[in-house]
């Protein structure tokens, strides 16, 4: 026992407890020390680390507008899909397991495996827009480090009738071609965001703030009637696999608004599944390529001469079976008429007379009806990459090229503008301006010819398609039909191929109050057959009956079935 | 002035009852609103989704090829049709 415990107190120095308390007030000083500095001068970040744990900022996704047909039938809507990513390094899976995930995902199981093995990347898609159901399975694999998020993705249930003019998106929505690109502008939706709380369990418990309003693409309506572009495609398909053509186009122009009801061209492609695409697929021939568009630019050539009062349609014009000789040319017709009026010109479709009559005319004033006809200029549709095609300056022309071009070489014009071009024969002198967008509205034109001249080409056209004309065969039963046929050799390495055409056939009807234009296209028919009044004509006919059925248009011709002409009985053409 | 302050201190639990029972009450509509929220996208894509699928069934192709092969139904003689002329609106 020692002496401390013997006496029962023990007396330490004051000097310790001091210690003590000091050190007690130190560490107080120092708690203090920190709260204030946590609380007033760190408090900002503080506060933001502390919101991290429990606010979010969702996106909300705009959903991109649809465009519709007249009628309101759908041409492209989008719909959700899943698209799948993974983490490399957070994914934990048997070989079983993955090789499920493969066949779930529909990609070979060693390309997966590469994938998921690169460990440098920390995110990689597995597969992007698979379908709901698809995804659910795949989530119900529950692997680690798989992961999904929603996307859009389009669909275009008119598939390939439509799929030169709707066009297409990219994988993030945004439109590459056509009018999905042309409209992407209101068709596209602006995604938003927002500030929110969540609990535990992740469910949203509050709404801090819109950062962002998400805003829905508006719908598009075109000018496109899904039944007369169904109709244009089938009979244009028929057309092209019989003559053995390469490729072909319609156009459907309503004249009163200046809609364009349809729209066609083939080879097509399926815009649901552009896998495998070609450029031949993908082009709009109908409003981006050009053609020497041959006869079907002579009624031009014989309105101006009408309009400056050079010839009345009974004036004669050719000299009958002479070919004509400007400098080093001779223009000749394959098929010589003898002597012909100026209506009977159209209606033969005789080089020689139109070459004669464009000879009659001052250049400038022939420039300038073919500009104001809109050649040499782009449609303005409001369509990527309209083609304008060629019309040389008049002061560059040379006698013969004048003479050429009123049978239309030496010019390149789009099958759009062709067809734009005849509706001033069908609203009396009137150049309708085009759209694709849905108007309804009367449009209002831009004279270029008078009445008297465009009425009097109307009744030249007329007699084409009568027996002894170029084209009876686009005759309808039920009405009256006006147009002219094209056939065109081919440009090839900067002259004419011998054996290739282009069969094409414009048209309008009904002839007495016209109502559409109706443009058809076939390049290259390559079975035997290649005048325009055979190959191109009959597609004509067969969409104008439909078109003209379908839009309740008033009879003005007999019903009585119209004779199809012999086989050598219509009058050919060359150009 | 205890009884005052004891009645102070029940009127407080009481607020403080009452603003987390009123909290927790917003919290659950919100949850609920949002619950509904989800379920009016859903039904939106669900509907473009049915959309899509009534214009596949309804492809001019398809729905011809219906009417004349299964149905037996074909475009009426063109003698026979009579077109009525709409009157001028007023």
């Amino acid at each position: 026992m020692s002496a401390v415990a013997a006496c029962g107190i023990v007396r330490l120095p004051v000097w310790r407890a001091r210690v003590v308390l000091c050190a007690m007030l130190a560490a107080f000083a120092v708690l203090a020390g920190r709260s204030v500095y946590l609380q007033a001068m760190h408090t900002g970040f503080l506060q933001e680390k502390g919101e991290a744990r429990y606010s979010r900022v969702l996106e909300a996704p705009g959903t991109r507008g649809r465009i519709l047909d007249r009628h309101g039938e759908a041409l492209a809507i989008s719909t959700p899909v899943q698209s799948v990513w993974a983490i490399p390094e957070d994914v934990v899976a048997t070989p079983a397991q993955l090789k499920k995930l493969a066949v779930l995902l529909g990609a070979d199981p060693r390309e997966l495996h590469k994938r998921l093995a690169d460990s440098s990347r920390d995110f990689v898609y597995l597969k992007r827009q698979i379908a709901p159901e698809q995804a659910e399975q795949v989530a119900r694999l529950g692997l680690p480090g798989i992961h999904q998020h929603r996307e859009f993705r389009r669909y275009y249930p008119g598939g390939e009738l439509t799929a030169h003019l709707v066009g297409f998106t990219g994988l993030d929505e945004a439109g590459q071609e056509g009018v999905e690109l042309a409209h992407q502008g209101s068709l596209g939706g602006i995604p938003g965001s927002r500030r929110v709380i969540k609990d535990r369990l992740g469910r949203v418990v509050e709404d801090i703030e819109s950062i962002r309003a998400a805003q829905d693409g508006k719908d598009l309506q075109l000018s496109i009637d899904g039944k007369i572009q169904s109709l244009a495609y089938g009979v244009l398909k028929a057309a092209v696999a019989e003559h053995k053509a390469k490729a072909g186009a319609v156009v459907v122009i309503d004249v009163r608004t200046g809609e364009v009801l349809a729209l066609v061209n083939l080879p097509s492609f399926n815009p649901n599944n552009r896998a495998k695409l070609s450029g031949a697929q993908l082009r709009n021939r109908a409003l981006t390529d050009t053609f020497e568009p041959g006869s079907t630019l002579k009624p031009f050539t014989v309105a101006l001469a009408l309009e400056l009062g050079k010839v009345t349609p009974r004036s004669m014009v050719s000299s009958g079976r002479e070919p004509l000789r400007i400098a080093h040319y001779t223009i000749h017709d394959p098929h010589p008429e003898g002597a012909l009026n100026v209506a009977q010109v159209i209606q033969k479709s005789s080089n020689v007379g139109a070459a004669k009559i464009a000879l009659s005319l001052p250049r400038e004033d022939m420039w300038d009806l073919f500009n104001r006809a809109g050649f040499g200029a782009a449609p303005q549709l409001g369509f990527p990459g309209e083609a304008g095609g060629r019309l040389r300056a008049a002061r560059s022309w040379r006698p013969v090229e004048q003479a050429t071009m009123a049978y239309g070489h030496g010019i390149s014009v789009s099958l759009v503008q062709l067809a734009r071009a005849y509706t001033m024969f069908a609203r009396d002198g009137e150049l309708v301006p085009l759209t694709l967008v849905k108007s309804d509205a009367l449009a209002p034109g831009t004279r270029v010819l008078s009445p008297q001249t465009a009425r009097a080409v109307r009744t030249m056209l007329e007699l084409a398609v009568q027996p002894g004309g170029t084209a009876p065969r686009a005759r309808i039963m039920g009405w009256r039909v006006a147009g002219k046929t094209g056939t065109a050799h081919k440009q090839e390495n900067g002259g004419y191929a011998p054996d290739k055409y282009i069969a094409s056939f414009v048209g309008l009807a009904p002839a007495s109050a016209p109502r559409i234009v109706v443009a058809v296209m076939i390049d290259e028919p390559s079975a035997g057959k290649y005048y325009g009044g055979i190959v191109a004509a009959p597609v004509f006919a067969q969409i104008t009956q439909g078109a003209l059925r379908l839009l309740g248009v008033p009879h003005d011709a007999p019903l009585e079935p119209v004779p199809l002409p012999g086989e050598g009985e219509e009058a050919r053409e060359s150009t | 002035m205890a009884k005052l302050n004891l009645l102070l201190l029940l009127v407080l639990v009481v607020c403080a009852l009452g603003l987390v029972t009123s909290q927790h009450k917003a919290r659950k509509l919100f949850s609920d609103l949002e619950r509904e929220q989800a379920r009016a996208r859903e039904l939106d894509v669900e509907y473009g989704r049915l959309q899509l699928e009534a214009s596949t069934w309804g492809l001019h192709a398809r729905v011809e090829k219906v009417a004349a092969g299964t149905l037996g139904m074909r475009t009426p003689d063109a003698r026979r049709v009579r077109i009525v002329e709409r009157e001028a609106p007023r």
